[in-house]
């Protein structure tokens, strides 16, 4: 027996980011826009897609919930009479903590294409591993709620700065919290310099009227695209 | 906690690379910019490189400090905290001059001995 060195120099995403690329072409040549949609547990996610994936002008929407078991959110979403498609990742190692490329690829037979223009996949609650995995999407939005306090930019930077639109949620609750809003997007500021945010209340539907034309506007912008 | 899911990314780009030999040392860069921590790293990846190639293997990490470059007035500094505006102009445009590799750069493997030899 001897040694060898071999060179590699390979990232070591680079296969996550091959079958990405196999998605967005997918997703490309069906028209349909895809959007990442994450954020820690319990921000508001599902309540924000429930504020509007049923009332978008002239976009059918589609979802593909990612959940580490059941379908709590996939069955919020159905009564809304939008296509909603599950994927539960605890088939995969343990329950994997975030959907990747590879993930999204095996639930493409069972997504409705033909039928949609706008399809958001709702990631897994956390702020750390989804913002690794590019998953074939054309933008990535994140929800930052306000009841996290103001430093989660700083500690959480990945996630802050692999995103197009920070949503800054449950600002109705500013009032009863010590948290200094403009502090937190200074920090978000810091993290991530001119990211578009967006504040808003997905309980009170303040601010919703923006987080709908943003969602409209992107997939009419992808579809002229195409 | 995402140092389990690049630990089988690292696993799964060396086996690769590895051709069936049993891997002895995994040569990785790792760029400040990535939040991995190191011990959870090593951890991770003897759990996952149990039953591979990988199974025994040395994780040698060398770490990429972060620097970053403005793109209006081409200032590149150090950072150490996530500040990414331009301290020179504040301005927005930046890129990240390293800091976010996570790049396996090489591996050692053990050959077995040619017997065929003339």
């Amino acid at each position: 027996m001897h040694r060898t060195k071999v060179k590699v120099v390979e990232e070591a995403l680079d296969a996550n980011n091959t079958i990405a690329a196999a998605n967005r072409a997918d997703f490309e040549r069906a028209g349909v826009t895809v959007i990442n949609f994450m954020s820690a547990p319990g921000a508001g996610k599902t309540t924000l897609l429930e504020r509007v994936v049923a009332d978008l002008p002239g976009v059918r929407v589609g979802v593909l919930e990612g959940d580490v078991h059941g379908s709590m959110d996939a069955d919020r979403l159905a009564g809304l009479h939008v296509p909603v498609t599950q994927i539960n990742t605890d088939a995969g190692f343990g329950g994997e903590c975030h959907l990747d490329a590879n993930m999204v690829r095996s639930a493409i037979p069972s997504l409705p294409l033909a039928d949609i223009d706008l399809l958001i996949v709702e990631n897994v609650g956390n702020l750390v591993c989804p913002a690794e995995f590019r998953i074939g999407e054309d933008a990535r939005v994140m929800v930052s709620a306000v009841t996290e306090g103001v430093d989660k930019p700083l500690k959480y930077p990945l996630m802050f700065r692999a995103c197009e639109l920070v949503i800054v949620n449950k600002i109705d609750l500013l009032p009863h919290l010590d948290v200094d809003l403009d502090h937190l997007l200074y920090n978000i500021d810091q993290v991530h310099p001119d990211v578009e945010r967006m504040m808003l209340s997905a309980r009170t539907g303040e601010g919703v009227d923006a987080w709908r034309d943003w969602l409209t506007q992107i997939a009419v912008r992808e579809e002229a695209v195409v | 906690m995402h140092e389990l899911s690049l630990s089988s990314a690292i696993v799964n780009t060396v086996a690769k690379h590895a051709h069936g030999r049993r891997v002895t040392v995994v040569n990785l860069r790792v760029g400040r910019l990535r939040q991995v921590i190191p011990d959870t790293l090593e951890f991770y990846f003897q759990f996952v490189a149990r039953d591979s190639v990988c199974e025994g293997a040395q994780l040698m990490q060398e770490v990429i400090p972060a620097r970053l470059r403005c793109r209006t007035c081409d200032h590149e500094w150090a950072i150490e905290i996530p500040a990414f505006r331009c301290p020179a102009c504040t301005g927005s445009d930046v890129e990240v001059a390293s800091g976010d590799e996570f790049e396996v750069e090489s591996i050692e493997v053990e050959e077995a001995e040619c017997i065929a030899q003339r």
